[in-house]
């Protein structure tokens, strides 16, 4: 993956995938501490303990078209490779969240890329999910909620 | 970092309100673009992309966009299937941006299969 917007747009695949009917990602700029975090966040059908652990394995995968699962992997290594942290939440049938920080101004940490790209092919593909964009940073918050289109 | 801005806003909105408006009624054409992890690094945001512009410049009502995972060629991507009404799906391979706008031009508004950029006709395994 080549930015950020990518992995966003690969993760909420994921986010479908599980059955959501809403999905809430926030961008949060804090570059007082210097730090960058993605979060996304879904009421899917959520994962069990033990497929939760396996996760990150990139030879765990749900599908049965290929053998090997990479979209957490990625990400994780991605915010792994910034300074930052990955970390993965998910009760069964009330949801999952992904939590991925980075350090702001790393040298190898991505750049955000072309987040309008990334929504306007989640929200033409699936306009029966409501998907909520939240980004923060210095100037205040923003929301963009697919329900007030 | 730049937000979405107003003006985004407003361009997404459009996109949306017409692919929506779409699928309500009846399709006598369907563009499926493979969005799966591989498909994704490969490129497949700019094909949707592409292909949400060049449906919305022809005018037609009666083209649905959607995506769908990874079909296990992941060395192919990025991959779309393009399927015409009463008609077996064709799976194109390796595409670019001109590739998908021959394929538009030549598949879905004239019905010819561009043969030299098909990887198979018909469904994968489902999952």
């Amino acid at each position: 993956m080549e930015d950020l917007s990518l992995h966003i747009l690969d993760v909420v695949e994921n986010s479908v995938a599980a059955g959501a009917s809403k999905v809430e990602i926030l961008i949060d700029e804090n570059i007082s501490e210097n730090l960058l975090v993605i979060e996304i966040k879904d009421d899917g059908r959520g994962m069990s303990e033990e497929i939760l652990k396996k996760v990150l394995d990139p030879f765990y995968t749900t599908r049965t078209t290929r053998r090997v699962g990479m979209g957490l992997s990625l990400l994780a290594q991605a915010s792994e490779e910034s300074n930052g942290e990955f970390n993965i939440d998910s009760k069964v049938g009330e949801g999952t969240k992904v939590k991925a920080t980075f350090q702001y101004d790393h040298i190898d940490r991505k750049p955000m890329g072309d987040l309008k790209s990334t929504f306007i092919a989640l929200l033409t593909s699936y306009p029966e999910i409501n998907f909520v964009y939240i980004h923060k940073d210095a100037e205040g918050t923003d929301i963009l909620d697919s329900n007030d289109l | 970092m730049a937000k979405l801005s107003i003006a985004d806003l407003e361009e997404i909105r459009n996109k949306v309100r017409k692919t929506t408006l779409l699928r309500e009624g009846s399709s006598n054409a369907k563009i499926t673009v493979h969005m799966g992890t591989c498909g994704i690094a490969a490129g497949a945001r700019t094909i949707m992309n592409t292909v949400i512009k060049i449906v919305e410049e022809s005018k037609r009502e009666d083209i649905i966009v959607t995506t769908t995972g990874c079909a296990g060629f992941c060395s192919k991507e990025p991959m779309a299937t393009v399927e015409l009404k009463g008609q077996p799906p064709v799976k194109y391979m390796s595409l670019t941006e001109e590739k998908i706008k021959k394929i538009f031009e030549e598949h879905v508004m004239n019905g010819n299969i561009v043969a030299e950029y098909a990887l198979a006709i018909g469904n994968e395994r489902e999952p």
